[in-house]
């Protein structure tokens, strides 16, 4: 999204380009043919872009969701060691994958507000942040679920667990120190400070089943070797996580738009926003 | 996998409880999040709508 603006693109607007700003609406394409993501980088612009993208995020998430379930309880076959417990893995892992990889989307948006400085940064990274906790939450959650059964407890300080508890106290710590600070672009900086501080620990969940010897067992699935498990049951968890995966697009879309429209109360667009039919 | 009937399929070999029990919470919550997030909307241009001409004023 708005990520993609190169440093090229911000020193275009900051000097070779000015007629691209001009009036206060920045057009999506500058003279030279170039898009200007800097565009969406408005709150104003923004806002109803995100408003059309989140019925869609929102379908694809339920179609994918459904199709999901029916291949991971219709289709997939059970677990010869765990019987049907381990059909809890088509949840937890994809809560899981999506509570590190919000975490550094969230880091990453916040930096680029350290960085550049623009609004929608930091509105991206506060609207990100409880929907993170939630995964958060929903992973250890459910790992409990299915550790009870498997394992015989509901609960272990092994590293992979510890440091998943870690992730959730710095999703709570980022949008406590927010919520602390009045000043919206001062919230801003020290969460983005914190986010990314906390990014050091996402390799560490990662590889915590490497590094350690730990109760949790190793990756089912890796980047580097084949996945060691049935077809069916990994193709369930992937659809699933792309259903989480869109789930959280349009959550994250929903409650930025909520925070613009707090944040920029005072400005024009917000006030004839409002005016208008909900 | 074919289930012989919806008991068996709530049984889930005997593991329903922890099984429906993820589940449930996850999608329990998911639905949550949906529900606030349309309720900090509405609350949110319901209170602009208000105070729409006083936050113009501050500025």
């Amino acid at each position: 999204m708005g990520g993609g603006g190169s440093a090229a693109h911000f020193g275009g607007m900051n000097g070779r380009q000015p007629s691209s700003n001009r009036g206060g609406v920045l057009r999506p394409r500058d003279r030279s043919g170039k898009l200007n993501w800097f565009k969406y980088s408005s709150p104003q612009t923004f806002f109803p872009l995100a408003g059309k993208l989140v019925p869609w995020f929102g379908a694809l998430a339920i179609a994918a969701c459904a199709a999901g379930l029916y291949i991971g309880f219709f289709r997939a076959p059970t677990d010869a060691q765990q019987g049907e417990a381990y059909r809890i893995i088509f949840i937890h892992v994809p809560a899981a994958w999506m509570s590190m990889f919000l975490y550094l989307v969230m880091a990453f948006w916040a930096g680029l507000g350290l960085a550049f400085n623009t609004r929608l940064s930091g509105m991206m990274a506060s609207a990100i942040a409880p929907t993170g906790a939630l995964f958060t939450f929903l992973a250890l959650w459910t790992g409990s679920f299915w550790g009870k059964p498997t394992w015989g407890t509901w609960w272990g300080w092994d590293a992979r667990l510890t440091s998943e508890l870690i992730l959730l106290f710095l999703y709570f710590g980022f949008m406590a120190l927010q919520a602390a600070i009045d000043d919206p672009r001062r919230a801003d900086k020290a969460g983005a400070v914190l986010a990314l501080v906390g990014v050091v620990n996402i390799p560490i969940i990662y590889f915590s089943v490497k590094w350690w010897n730990t109760l949790h067992q190793g990756a089912s699935v890796s980047l580097t070797k084949a996945p060691t498990m049935a077809t069916t049951m990994l193709t369930g968890m992937v659809v699933m996580a792309f259903g989480f995966w869109f789930y959280s697009i349009a959550a994250v879309l929903m409650r930025a738009r909520c925070i613009m429209l707090e944040r920029e109360r005072a400005s024009d667009w917000v006030v004839e926003y409002a005016k208008g039919p909900a | 996998m074919s289930w012989g009937s919806w008991s068996e399929f709530s049984a889930m070999g005997g593991y329903g409880f922890y099984v429906w029990g993820s589940y449930l919470v996850t999608f329990g919550l998911v639905a949550a999040e949906i529900a606030l997030l349309a309720l900090r909307r509405r609350s949110t241009l319901a209170r602009l709508r208000v105070h729409g001409s006083a936050a113009r004023d501050e500025r």
